[in-house]
């Protein structure tokens, strides 16, 4: 199972965290902060996977990718695969990129709420549900219409309360 | 109306999350005041009865908990509020809030049932797969169970976006409730024959993660994980599923033997490169032993490591390194990569072929290997290094040195190892440093000289890496300083002026071995004088050792003899020279003539050098002690004051006499000098008894005493130590056997006795301690436990060594005191020495892995559902009560082979029955038995009859699903006898 997934710059900021297996903040912060300290330890063009043992405890791996100020990074076991680990990675910033046009920093820094949308769909509760960036973008799109819908209301003042409901 | 106003100039000027991450990236206030100041105006905002108001504070809260790292726990209620809202925006915020913030302990839990069942049942799908998101991150026991229904019900709904979610669930359902097996499981079953590759994907991780867990209750399922992994075309699965068989193949060779070509079809045929890898790692670690299996992997893993793409030179590597242990022939093959790769610019690559070549590593080629290392360790970054040197480490100590013949060859890597400039592994050189000292005899000549080379070196004292190392050798040189060539030299090493660089704990050591250096020293001298004053030197000698302690080494008498009996012949000769020498320059360090003449010396020592030990140079030994004493006077730490004490006080007590009667040589009296020389004779038997090593588990093994109340409350302490002031009962801590390691530690306190002691006559010391060995018997471990001793120690000592010794009996009697202590083996007879090796099976035995109970909850539950009797589910189904006892039965069932139920089930497959459950029931237990005498005779046949009956099984299947469809979930346990129609 896929135990955390993160996205930090490079200069260890985080863009995107999220942990499968629950954790209080302090351990997530520190956790983030020793997997950037052994990413930014690594050189370039060096292979992408990272034995987390010491980090993250038993048969956890991380694996990185860097693209342009951004590391994305997932923990996992060994009931996943590297190589398929990898590919996740490029379908997550494949479906980032969809979203908003050649993803930068600055996107994911500006979306929380939309990046969390799209993470939802590829991850559940620790595993992998949807491998295919067109249905995830289906489902994003479906989503922040439903949401667009239910804030258009928001044109009358929101105060006046007693139309709840739909 | 108040409230209504302020809550719209809330509304109207509350920033949004955008304001807010806008405002954190142009803040001039600093970026922790500015997110406390948020966190205010969310305290604030949260309160406010406008849901968006409310909402908008939750979202930015999320936000800072999520990359901020500030807490939200305090927002837990809010969190609900915010989720009951009826608008999917708020809703989605309180449930990303939640999901985020809760867990097992938040009391709000309770309250969000209802909103959850509420949601769970929504016609909005979006709606569904939010409460089944938050369920799967934060579901407790209690809400896995009042929410089972609803999950039942998701798992074959029409909606594929909700089904997949709804299998994803069921992992953490599992997990907190196992009695959900009892309902959901044969739905999830079901999911493994869907058509849709997002839902086939969804169960199929969820049954990895399960089977990860224990794989043997899903045994029965594994016909259909191998349609799976002959029908699917999907990768994601394929995976998933060859993870499975990784998983339960080695429970099942006949499995085993079904799978293996479907799965070596996958290897030759894929292009993708993550599935060929996990074909080549489901082969090479289930399934090795089939030979042709392994030889196709091990072609692809040549095909990785190749690849120009360090990922897979890396996973490559390490498929190399499990398939290790059972076809080292792989590595062999790909010998000169896997060295090649040791200085790759990746620290993976290197990592891993290190363990390969660590791997490779024999009684043949550990000299070849350890060299090559070792000169790629002085080639590397510092990190790297330290890798190398810590796997030689572990490599050559593994089962006790098991793979080292010759430990002066080890050893004196040991030593070049210290000196390389990255090392630092001063822990682990250190204790095998004293381990070797302690188990292998044979060596410590060779381990001294190293010792001492390591201890005159002063560019490392600089190196605090290497304090640890130092320490060891300064305790080596110490215990065995019988093997010294020279102790004065020794002495002048230990007390070279950047000592004081030393942390206080190895100064402490330092201090402890001049001691025993000094008292070696004095022995010898005295040993030396008698013999020329006395006609039988022997007598004397075995006088001295039978009178004192019964623990005399035999390598120190040999030597004393051998100097003895040389010193009539050359003695005068000798004497002459070395006073004359020493009158100018003997004991620095840097006196050349002394250092070549030890470096040209080899193999035989020439003991009448080291032993012309003067009148000059004792008192000069004397006063250079005294000397470096001083400063240690005045230190802080109180292990370097007392040894520091210990060995002054014991410098003034002799000083005296040896000074007295050495100035009247010729005329002294007998009795003046035999104090003196008493004390110094008792001190060095004290000094040579024999550190053996601990076993960890010694101390379990002492049986406690009667009477003796380890939980007591020790309030009343303070009065009892008041009343009686018994020395040993504070000494006897520093008898403690912690570690294996401590020799310094007994050699501190038997010191300390001696020194309480050493005024007294020699008998009465040895009464005393007698005495305190009785009391406290507890604490001496190596002498007492001669009947526990396992008797994989080393064989006893050859007669023909014994010969040139005349005292046969005294080594008898020590033989059967000291079982502990390996005793010398001659070198011709055997290649290797003897290395001491003590048993620790029962430790093993002890640490053994007990399962989580509540995997075991799990797993009975899913083997209930898979194979168990109808009577069990459904007393379990009406009697919650009886639930207990009903699983206690099912376990015991359990205990049944698998393999055999495998069977079964398997016999019970190609029955083409169709008629109610209950009546097939009882017919499945006699078929089932029918078939198994029958299966082993032709396993394979069943097999193939498998293939096609699958296929007819079908549309049976699909005709029990409508009908379940129906049932209402309670009714579906009592259905489980159906579940066997969907196995193979």
């Amino acid at each position: 199972m896929i135990r955390a997934v993160m996205v930090m710059n490079t200069q260890g900021k985080p863009r995107l965290a999220k942990f499968y297996d629950s954790q209080p903040v302090d351990k997530q912060q520190e956790l983030i902060r020793s997997v950037f300290g052994v990413l930014c330890s690594r050189a370039e063009n060096v292979s992408n996977f990272v034995e987390a043992d010491s980090i993250f405890g038993p048969d956890s791996r991380i694996v990185y990718k860097h693209f342009a100020t951004l590391y994305f990074v997932l923990v996992f076991d060994s009931s996943e695969n590297e190589l398929a680990m990898l590919d996740l990675i490029q379908v997550l910033v494949e479906t980032l990129d969809k979203c908003f046009k050649n993803v930068c920093e600055l996107d994911l820094v500006f979306n929380y709420s939309k990046i969390h949308t799209i993470l939802d769909e590829i991850f559940f509760g620790g595993q992998v549900l949807e491998t295919s960036s067109a249905e995830v973008m289906k489902a994003v799109e479906e989503i922040s219409k439903l949401e667009t819908a239910s804030n258009s209301i928001t044109l009358v003042p929101k105060s006046v309360s007693g139309w709840r409901g739909r | 109306m108040a409230g209504g106003t302020s809550s719209i100039m809330e509304t109207l000027f509350q920033r949004t999350l955008d304001d807010m991450i806008k405002g954190l990236r142009l803040q001039l206030i600093g970026e922790s005041a500015f997110v406390s100041k948020a966190l205010d105006e969310i305290r604030r905002e949260v309160k406010s009865t406008d849901p968006s108001t409310k909402s908008t504070a939750l979202h930015k809260l999320s936000y800072l908990a999520s990359l901020h790292f500030h807490d939200m726990s305090w927002a837990a209620f809010h969190v609900v509020e915010v989720m009951s809202s009826s608008r999917f925006s708020y809703k989605r915020i309180g449930y990303h809030a939640a999901s985020l913030s809760f867990n097992d302990d938040t009391p709000v839990l309770l309250l969000i049932t209802n909103q959850l069942r509420k949601d769970l049942g929504s016609t909005n799908e979006f709606e569904v797969s939010l409460a089944l998101e938050c369920l799967s991150r934060i579901a407790t026991a209690d809400l896995a169970r009042d929410l089972t229904p609803e999950i039942f019900t998701l798992l074959s709904t029409t909606k594929l976006f909700v089904r997949k979610k709804a299998i994803g669930v069921v992992l953490r359902l599992f997990a907190k409730y196992p009695d959900a097996v009892r309902v959901c499981f044969k739905r999830l079953v079901e999911n493994l024959d869907s058509s849709d590759p997002q839902i086939l994907s969804a169960v199929v991780s969820v049954f990895c993660e399960l089977a990860s867990r224990d794989p043997g209750s899903y045994l029965p399922l594994a016909p259909e994980f191998y349609r799976i992994l002959v029908d699917s075309k999907n990768n994601w699965v394929l995976i998933k599923v060859l993870k499975i068989f990784a998983k339960l193949a080695p429970l099942e060779p006949r499995l085993a033997k079904r799978v293996v070509e479907p799965i070596c079809d996958h290897l030759r045929r894929t292009g993708a490169k993550s599935l060929m890898f996990e074909c080549v790692r489901t082969v090479v670690s289930s399934f090795s032993e089939y030979e042709s299996a392994a030889k196709l992997a091990v072609v692809k893993i040549r095909e990785l490591l190749v690849d120009d793409d360090p990922n897979l030179k890396y996973l490559g590597l390490q498929a190399l390194s499990i398939v290790a242990p059972k076809h080292l022939w792989a590595v062999l093959e790909n010998k000169e990569f896997v060295i090649k790769s040791l200085s790759d610019g990746d620290p993976n690559i290197k990592t891993e072929s290190l363990r390969l070549v660590m791997a490779m590593v024999s009684e043949t080629n550990v000299v070849e290997i350890a060299r090559v290392l070792v000169n790629y360790s002085l080639k590397s970054d510092p990190e790297f290094c330290n890798e190398i040197l810590g796997s030689i480490l572990s490599t050559c100590s593994r089962n006790v040195y098991e793979i080292i013949i010759d430990f002066d060859w080890y050893v004196s890597l040991i030593g070049e190892m210290s000196r390389i400039p990255h090392c630092q592994k001063g822990d682990e050189i250190e204790n095998q440093l004293i381990d070797i000292g302690m188990r292998v005899q044979d060596v410590r000549p060779k381990l001294v000289r190293v010792a001492r080379d390591l201890l005159i070196d002063p560019a490392l004292l600089g190196n605090p890496f290497l304090h640890k190392i130092l320490s060891a050798a300064a305790w080596v040189s110490g215990e065995y300083v019988e093997f010294s060539r020279n102790p004065f030299e020794l002495m002048q090493a230990i007390f070279q002026p950047r000592t004081s660089l030393l942390p206080l704990s190895v100064m402490a050591v330092y201090i402890h071995s001049a001691f025993k250096v000094l008292i070696f020293c004095l022995h010898c001298y005295i040993l030396q004088r008698e013999s020329i004053t006395s006609s039988c030197p022997e007598n004397l000698v075995l006088g001295v050792s039978e009178s004192v302690l019964k623990r005399e080494m035999p390598e120190d008498s040999g030597l004393i003899r051998t100097t003895c009996e040389a010193l009539p012949v050359q003695g005068d000769k000798g004497f002459n020279r070395r006073a004359s020498n020493q009158s100018s320059e003997v004991f620095s360090v840097e006196n050349g003539g002394d250092r070549t003449i030890n470096h040209g010396q080899t193999s035989t020592p020439n003991f009448s050098e080291k032993s012309s030990f003067t009148y000059e140079s004792i008192v000069k030994l004397i006063n250079l002690v005294e000397l470096a004493m001083g400063p240690c006077m005045g230190s802080h730490d109180v292990e370097v004051l007392e040894r520091a004490r210990n060995l002054l006080c014991f410098i003034e007590v002799i000083k005296g006499e040896i000074t007295e009667c050495l100035e009247h040589k010729e005329k002294k009296k007998e009795s003046e000098e035999m104090k003196a020389s008493e004390i110094i004779k008792l001190m060095s038997d004290a000094f040579s008894e024999e550190l053996g090593p601990v076993s960890l588990s010694a101390q379990k093994r002492v049986p406690i005493p009667e009477g003796l109340e380890l939980k007591e409350s020790l309030d009343d302490l303070g009065t009892i130590c008041a009343d009686i002031q018994v020395p040993p009962s504070n000494d006897s801590n520093l008898f403690s056997l912690g570690s294996p390691y401590n020799g310094e530690e007994v050699g501190v306190s038997a010191s300390e006795l001696e020194s309480k002691e050493e005024s007294e006559p020699s008998n009465e010391a040895t009464a005393l301690l007698t005495d305190h060995r009785k009391r406290h018997g507890l604490y001496y471990l190596p002498s007492e436990k001669n009947e526990i001793v396992p008797n994989d120690y080393p064989p006893a000592n050859d007669p023909k060594l014994r010969d040139n010794l005349n005292n046969d009996t005294e080594d008898l009697v020590k033989l059967t005191e000291q079982s502990l202590v390996t005793n010398k083996k001659p070198n011709h007879a055997k290649p290797r020495p003897v290395v001491v090796k003590l048993d620790e099976r029962d430790v093993v035995t002890i640490t053994a892995k007990r399962p989580e109970p509540n995997d075991n909850l799990l797993s009975g539950a899913v083997r209930e559902v898979l194979l168990g009797s109808d009577t069990r589910t459904t007393t379990s189904q009406h009697n919650p009560p009886d639930k207990a006892s009903s699983k206690r039965k099912g376990k015991e069932k359990l205990n049944v082979d698998p393999s055999s139920k495998l069977k079964e089930d398997l016999g019970d497959s190609e029955k083409p029955d169709h008629e109610n459950p209950s009546s097939r029931r009882s017919k499945h237990r006699t078929h089932g038995k029918e078939r198994r005498q029958k299966s082993p005779s032709k396993p394979a046949e069943e097999r193939e009859n498998n293939g096609q009956k699958g296929k007819q099984k079908s549309s049976h299947r699909a005709r029990h699903k409508a009908q379940e469809r129906a049932d209402a979930p309670l009714n579906a346990v009592s259905q489980t006898p159906v579940i066997p129609d969907f196995l193979l």
